[in-house]
Parts: C-alpha cells; sequence; structure tokens
C-alpha cells in the first residue's frame, strides 16, 4: 500500500487515541482533508522541483509506535548540549520520555503538547495559537491531521528564561522503519526571550521520516533564538516546517546547521506582522556521499521599517545535492524594508551539486534589499600560503572552509552550541586542529 | 645548502624558467633581481612547490634532499620558506592560531611534541616587539584587513617563529614605506645566522641597502645571465636592466 493511503486508512487508528470533541480535532480533520488532495509533493510542484521524496516514501513505515522504548541517558549523552543546565523535553520514538526530561511549570510552561492540549488552564493559549501560523501545504497539512505530541513551550510576558530547552526527538529503529510528526507549540510572551535548540537523532539505521511543524508566536518586544542541529544517519530523512510569527519590536533568529541525514528539507518562514522587527535566518550546510538538503525560506515583510538577514553557507562533497531557495516578499505597505540575503556555497567534487534561487517579490517603492550567491571552489592560492606555512593540505582545507562558515558561527549566542558545532563540523572535515575558531 | 640545476619550468604551454643554475650555501644572501617577468616570482613558487607549474628539466635540493619529491607542506616541513608577495587573508583565524598551528604540524612533522604554551607565548612576545608587531594585532584574523605594509611585518613575524633554513623573500619590499622596510630588514638580519640562507627576489635595489647581498644575480628571460656581488645592485639601480638585455641579445 502506498504511504499516503496507508496514512488515511490508519486515521480510524490513530482517533482512537486522542480526544475527537474538540476544537483541535476539527482542524485535524479539516487537514486530513486537505492532504487527501495534496498528497505528498512531487517535482512537478515549483516548490520542490529540486527534491524528490520518492526514495523516502516507498518504506514501508510503522505509524504508531507500539511499545514504549527506554533508553539510557549514558548512550544517548552526546545528542545533547550537556555541559550546560538546560531544560529539556525528549521523545523517544514519538512518545514523551520523563526520564529524560526536565520539564517546569513554574513561571514558565515548559511541557508537553498532548498535555497542553487537554488541560483547562493551557485552553486559551492552545485557542489562540495552535495552527494559526502554519500555512497547510502537503506536508504541515499531514503533520496537522496527525498533531498529537510535541514541545509545548509558553513563556509568560516580561520572563528571561535563564537556561536554554532542548528539544530532542530520538528514533530507536527498533521498527524497520518509523514515521514521526512532532508538533511543536512555542508562545513567548511581550518582552520575553528564550533560546531552543532542537535536533532529531536517530539510534540505529533503519529508515527513519520525521515529518516535523514547529509554531513559534513572538509576542511584542519578545526574544527567540532556536538553533537546529541536523546531523542524523544517511537513513534519516528530515521535513523540517517551521513558522516563526513576529509582532512588533522582535528579534527572533533560526540557525539550522546540515551536517548529515539523506533527505533534509527545511522550510523556514517568518512574517512580519509588526514595525521594527528582525528575522534571522543563518545556516551551515555541509554534505558528503549522496546527502541532500533543501532549504526553502521565506521572509514575508508585512509591515514598515523592518529588516531580515538570511546568510547561507554550504560545503558540498563526493555527490551531494543543495538546494537553496530564498524568497522575500515585500508588500506595498512595508516602506523601508531592509531585507538582506546571501547564499555562499562551495564545490569540493565535480559531481556535487547546488541548485540556489534566490526569488525576490517586492510591492514596495522605499526599500533595501540585497542578495548575493556565489558557487565556488576552495582558493587554491590560500591552500598553497597554508602549505607553505607547513600546514597539511587536508587540515589547511578544513580551515578555509571554516574560515568560510565562521559568518554564520559568529551570531550563535550560547558558547556551549557553538564549541559543539565547531567539534561536529572538524569531525565531519575528518580533522583536529586543536584550537576553536 | 640549495641547489638548483638546469631548471626549467613551464606553465600550461608557456615556458618560464630556461635552464635555472643556482647554488646557496649556508650563511649566505643571495639577491635576484630582474626586470617583470622575467621569472622571479616562479622560481620562488617553484621551490616552495607549487603546483600549477610543471618542471620539465633539471632538480632542486635542499641540503641533498630531492625537493621536487616533496609537497609544499612536505618543503615547509624541511625549512623552506616563502614570504608572499600577496599574503592570502583567512577570516576566522587570528595571527596566533595560524602561527601556533603552523609550528605545531612542523613539530610533528620532525617527531617533536608541540611546543610547550609557554614557550609559545614567550618566542611570539619576543618575535612581535622585533618587528614592532602591536599585541591586539595578533588577535585579529590573519591578514585581513591588513595594510601591505602590516601583511609584509606578519609575513617576517611567521618566518621569525617558524626559523626556516631557507628564507625566500619574494617582493617584500613592494608596498613598504621606509619605516616598515627598515622593521622589516631589521627582523631578516636579526635572523640571519651562519645556519641558514635568505634568496631575497626584488625588482629594486633599495631593500639591498638594509639586507646585505653576498651575491646579486640577474634574472633575464627565464635564465640567470649575470652574477656578482653587492655591487652589481647598484649598477642595476643606476643603469636600469636594458644593457643586460643588450648584453644578452650581443
Amino acid at each position: 500500500m502506498e504511504l499516503k493511503e496507508k496514512l488515511l486508512s490508519s486515521y480510524v487508528a490513530f482517533e482512537n487515541g486522542v480526544n475527537i470533541n474538540s476544537d483541535i480535532h476539527e482542524i485535524r480533520t479539516k487537514a486530513l482533508k486537505e492532504f487527501e488532495t495534496l498528497g505528498f509533493p512531487t517535482k512537478k510542484l515549483e516548490a520542490w522541483k529540486y527534491t524528490s521524496l520518492n526514495s523516502i516514501l516507498k518504506e514501508d513505515y510503522s505509524l504508531f509506535p507500539k511499545k514504549e522504548n527506554a533508553i539510557e541517558f549514558k548512550d544517548v549523552k552526546k545528542y545533547f548540549i550537556h555541559d550546560i543546565d538546560s531544560y529539556k523535553i525528549i521523545f523517544i520514538d514519538g512518545k514523551y520520555s520523563s526520564f529524560l526530561s526536565e520539564t517546569t511549570h513554574d513561571g514558565i510552561d515548559v511541557c508537553l503538547l498532548s498535555s497542553a492540549l487537554t488541560k483547562p488552564k493551557h485552553k486559551a493559549v492552545i485557542e489562540n495559537y495552535f495552527n494559526k501560523t502554519a500555512k497547510q501545504d502537503n506536508m504541515t497539512a499531514l503533520n496537522t491531521a496527525f498533531a498529537s505530541e510535541g514541545a509545548f513551550i509558553n513563556i509568560p510576558k516580561n520572563t528571561e528564561v535563564e537556561k536554554p530547552i532542548q528539544v530532542i526527538n530520538f528514533a530507536t529503529g527498533n521498527e524497520t522503519a518509523t514515521l514521526l510528526q512532532p508538533r511543536n507549540l512555542i508562545v513567548v510572551g511581550e518582552n520575553s526571550h528564550v533560546q531552543i535548540i532542537e535536533r532529531h537523532q536517530s539510534l540505529t539505521s533503519n529508515a527513519v521520516l520525521t515529518n516535523a511543524v514547529t509554531e513559534v508566536f513572538a509576542e511584542k518586544r519578545a526574544n527567540v533564538d532556536y538553533y537546529k542541529i541536523q546531523n542524523d544517519y544517511d537513513t534519516a530523512s528530515l521535513i523540517d516546517n517551521t513558522y516563526v510569527s513576529q509582532e512588533r519590536d522582535t528579534v527572533c533568529s533560526v540557525h539550522t546547521f546540515s551536517l548529515g541525514g539523506k533527505i533534509v528539507r527545511n522550510n523556514l518562514n517568518f512574517y512580519q506582522n509588526g514595525q521594527h522587527v528582525d528575522s534571522i535566518l543563518k545556516g551551515i550546510t555541509i554534505l558528503e556521499d549522496k546527502q541532500h538538503v533543501d532549504h526553502h525560506t521565506l521572509v514575508h515583510h508585512i509591515e514598515p521599517n523592518c529588516e531580515s538577514h538570511q546568510d547561507y553557507k554550504g560545503i558540498y562533497s563526493d555527490k551531494s545535492t543543495g538546494v537553496f531557495n530564498g524568497k522575500v516578499v515585500v508588500e506595498k505597505e512595508a516602506q523601508k524594508t531592509n531585507a538582506y540575503q546571501q547564499n555562499n556555497n562551495v564545490l569540493i567534487s565535480d559531481k556535487a551539486t547546488i541548485n540556489a534561487k534566490p526569488q525576490l517579490e517586492i510591492f514596495a517603492d522605499d526599500v533595501k534589499c540585497s542578495h548575493g550567491c556565489t558557487i565556488g571552489q576552495l582558493d587554491d592560492q590560500a591552500l598553497f600560503y597554508m602549505q607553505q606555512r607547513g600546514i597539511p593540505k587536508k587540515e589547511a582545507q578544513a580551515l578555509l572552509m571554516y574560515a568560510f562558515a565562521n559568518t554564520v558561527l559568529e551570531s550563535v549566542r550560547i558558547p556551549e552550541v557553538k564549541a559543539r558545532i565547531n567539534k561536529l563540523i572538524a569531525k565531519k572535515l575528518n580533522v583536529d586542529l586543536g584550537f576553536d575558531l | 645548502m640549495l641547489e638548483i640545476k638546469n631548471l626549467h619550468a613551464r606553465i600550461e604551454d608557456k615556458e618560464i624558467l630556461k635552464g635555472i643554475n643556482l647554488e646557496v650555501k649556508a650563511g649566505e644572501v643571495h639577491a635576484i633581481m630582474g626586470p617583470n617577468g622575467a621569472g622571479k616570482s616562479t622560481l620562488s613558487s617553484v621551490i616552495a612547490g607549487k603546483e600549477d607549474y610543471e618542471i620539465s628539466k633539471g632538480g632542486i635540493s635542499l641540503s641533498g634532499e630531492d625537493l621536487l619529491e616533496l609537497d609544499p607542506t612536505e618543503r615547509a616541513h624541511k625549512g623552506v620558506f616563502m614570504s608572499f608577495q600577496y599574503p592570502v587573508e583567512i577570516p576566522g583565524v587570528s595571527v596566533t592560531n595560524f602561527i601556533k598551528t603552523a609550528i605545531n604540524e612542523t613539530r610533528k612533522a620532525n617527531g617533536l611534541e608541540n611546543m610547550p604554551a609557554k614557550e609559545m607565548l614567550q618566542k611570539i612576545r619576543e618575535k612581535s616587539t622585533l618587528l614592532e608587531i602591536d599585541r591586539k594585532f595578533l588577535s585579529r584574523s590573519l591578514n585581513e584587513g591588513f595594510s601591505g605594509g602590516e601583511k609584509k611585518r606578519n609575513e617576517i613575524f611567521q618566518m621569525a617563529m617558524l626559523e626556516p633554513k631557507l628564507a625566500i623573500l619574494d617582493e617584500t619590499d613592494s608596498g613598504l614605506d621606509i619605516d616598515a622596510l627598515r622593521i622589516v630588514s631589521n627582523g631578516v638580519n636579526k635572523l640571519k645566522s651562519k645556519d641558514n640562507a635568505v634568496i631575497v627576489i626584488t625588482h629594486y635595489q633599495r631593500l639591498l641597502d638594509y639586507i646585505k647581498p653576498d651575491f646579486v644575480h640577474v634574472l633575464f628571460d627565464g635564465k640567470i645571465v649575470k652574477t656578482g656581488d653587492a655591487s652589481l645592485a647598484l649598477e642595476l639601480e643606476e643603469k636600469g636592466y636594458d644593457w643586460i638585455k643588450e648584453e644578452v641579445n650581443a
């Protein structure tokens, strides 16, 4: 049976596990109908021109985990940023792991969507925010139809959340193939600040497909820093759909570190609903073998006097392929917009491919919009220079790649995250530089 | 120490070096002068091992060891240093981190442990003082936004740190004002010893007022056409290169 049919026919089973007499369920069933009409995206859709899901849709995915899976902290410690104090919301095969988590209701809510959906005290927040910014395209509609579990983060106004929140979804690989659909809802109140680190991680090389949806709402003067670490097995694929809705005077940043996975698609959407908003989208992509990463960004400038900054760096070796599709829409009312987009790529091998496509739709006449895209190789003269000083070629190449990616790391505000990314990059490039950049 | 025999080098189909013979002994300073396009920079690049050139004939050896068999990194580990005419900018890598990596890679290749942090620090302090380099400068990204003079001073600082057997200064004087020229030359002179050798490649004589050569060679159309002592440089300064061309063509 094809995956689409399998999903549709399993819906009754899904409904047995959730409250079907709720407003949320109306949203779900509506989304299911949309997915039924739309189906999975194909390359015929302009937005999916360079990314085919065919190779991952043919797996026979297990849709609902059959049993509770326990894992020991020591076995997965390395996937945490473990050298800092943090809140943790951890899922194993889609099920909440209270053992690995550290949640709170003390002043802020760092907990589970499943409990937020049922508890009366969260009713208003769910009504006001759930599914309010997610656009119901193919994959988001599918996630919404089955939305039942994920991280729920609700920060009241004037709150500086003093430690980062880590959201990690582990896949044990106990099934031959697993489909996971986490749904995260993050609401940051007026004048509050939060830092979030998200990771999807398989523990074996059994196939995993994750179709995640995250909605982030930043109320007036809120500040959100979001870090996505993608460094999964070559058998794990991720379709990440993130929607960030910003009210006036907010600063929100999303850093995406794509260092591994079979097919990774990042649909990252920012909506600026008030004046003096700053949206920051940054990414480092380092791929090898046949890995494929597709960054599909949208910044929607709706109000005047706002800014957006996009900076994506990619390094592609072997037969890996990358896509950067960066769309910036500036509405007629959005005068004095300052939108900046930069996408630089280095191809290490002749067989690696990058498809870069900036898309600017500007309807206002008093704006500053810049975009730049480069595709190149490592600078031979720079390599020679470093070799001449006694640095071996491999290290020299790594150093150059570090230097190349450095502008993205500069804006990472959690030093331990920065150090971890540095380490992951060094490991990926198979070098030990003996110092951090 | 350095022996170049009948060296022919080409890039694509163009032959640039057409039979160079040169012997440099420990403790000597050699100047290689010549008009633009004579092959001066090619010669330094070929000694350092730049891969763009094809060596069609001849050989280069350092203390009896065939250099042509080694890649640029290995040559550096054997003690070859070349100061670049246009040093490359490497954003995100500080001068200090770069030189530490360079030193420790060289030590590793020669079977030594990493240099102890304290010793490294002391050496950095000593050599940066010698070249009148501000400490703040050392934490800046390598060559990024450096002025021409700062880049050259930084090259000589690296040379001072690495203590090479053979140093090749490729047009180190270009873009230097008189103060920087004095500092750079002073640095080079302080590093000179009976165990190492220096090749100064330059278009003009003025650097040789500060770094006194034992031999001056004139490179013209891919060959060394004249060799003399320091007075040859003065003669070239006075008369230009035309008389050399005439002599060669005669």
